[in-house]
């Protein structure tokens, strides 16, 4: 088996960041290779090692993984976050997927035109609190138990505390009318490897600032 | 077990049709329900059928299952077109991921304003020649086996297969350099399942009818 996961990216949350979230709970070690210049991006293609010329890369046991999906897949399923059978596995994809695709109208924020993006924020607000929180909500209040899927901890319950604290952070008011919710958060916040994850001086990412956008435009050469 | 799965979505292709494809390929029956009118939407949701308020939804072993990859991760396993183990099924994820965000772009060029159109035409016609067919053709000259991965019909040849009809129904000269693909796209429709699927009469859907689009963006507010 080889060393520790690597993990290729620029230096910010964007898609790479539900990836270290899952490593890190599973109690798994990895080291990070920064992109921090074109040509660090440029070096990885001609090198072959992007199937499709992007990153998010992960070289795990022996393989250089692309698509977050295929690389989040597969540490779940090697770190036993991914359920005991197909059934369970079908939850926890349609739970993982919706967590997706609120977190994508997040991540995209900050390349909103100025002009548009207090409607896109009232929009998202929208969802969170009409349809996102409270499809969660009530998976766990249908069976009362401690995580979303098998009463144990999966990549469901991982992706969706990560996300949680992204609704936090665009405002913590949202979470309010979601008792289980928070409930969860707090839970899963607390399992050791997580805790020590959320602690300053782990490999969490903070909020993406205007340097950070300017930064990753420049690298990935996005107008 | 439960009877047939019923597929629950608009009389076309868009999130829907890689389930068919699926379910088609793995030789399975299946119902579909169409819905016709925003009525039929409303009425999926107040019955709390549909978890985020959204289609696909297939009803399968009990489950009304959304989220179109957790359906197909579902089918696939349950049909075994998922690999052999983890690392098998690693890579089937990431041709399978890399065909979807191709076919991302193509599905969403019909709702592209027309001034745009151009331009995005132009970008899928790179990205298709440039960075995803050599990206599969390299896959089958890098082992020489008829399948993509494990020497065994999976899902990412579905899905890839599927990809090639709309990428030629683009544009049939795309496909030009690429004769491993050429070859994997008549292997996978001579499948007999396949085969079936692709004659007229099947539940495959025909391309987006950018006049049905209009109707139904206005119908159903997207």
């Amino acid at each position: 088996m080889a060393g520790k996961p690597k993990l290729h990216y620029f230096n910010g949350r964007g898609r790479m960041e539900c990836i270290r979230w899952l490593l890190a709970a599973a109690g798994v070690e990895f080291e990070e290779k920064f992109i921090e210049q074109p040509e660090d991006l440029d070096k990885l293609k001609n090198d072959g090692s992007l199937m499709f010329q992007q990153v998010p890369m992960v070289e795990i046991d022996g393989m250089k993984l692309v698509q977050t999906r295929a690389i989040l897949n597969y540490v779940a399923t090697k770190y036993n976050l991914y359920g005991k059978d197909m059934k369970e596995r079908a939850l926890i994809d349609m739970y993982s997927e919706g967590v997706a695709d609120l977190g994508e109208m997040i991540l995209l924020l900050p390349l909103c035109p100025p002009d548009q993006k207090d409607a896109k924020i009232a929009q998202i607000k929208q969802s969170i609190t009409n349809r996102y929180l409270p499809a969660f909500e009530k998976v766990l209040k249908s069976h009362g138990q401690d995580y979303l899927v098998g009463n144990k901890l999966s990549k469901a319950d991982i992706h969706l505390v990560e996300l949680l604290y992204y609704v936090e952070e665009l405002d913590p008011s949202l979470l309010a009318s979601f008792p289980l919710l928070k409930g969860l958060k707090a839970r899963v916040s607390n399992l050791p490897a997580v805790k020590k994850f959320l602690q300053p001086g782990s490999q969490r990412k903070p909020p993406m600032d205007e340097k950070n956008l300017e930064e990753a435009k420049r690298i990935f050469r996005i107008k």
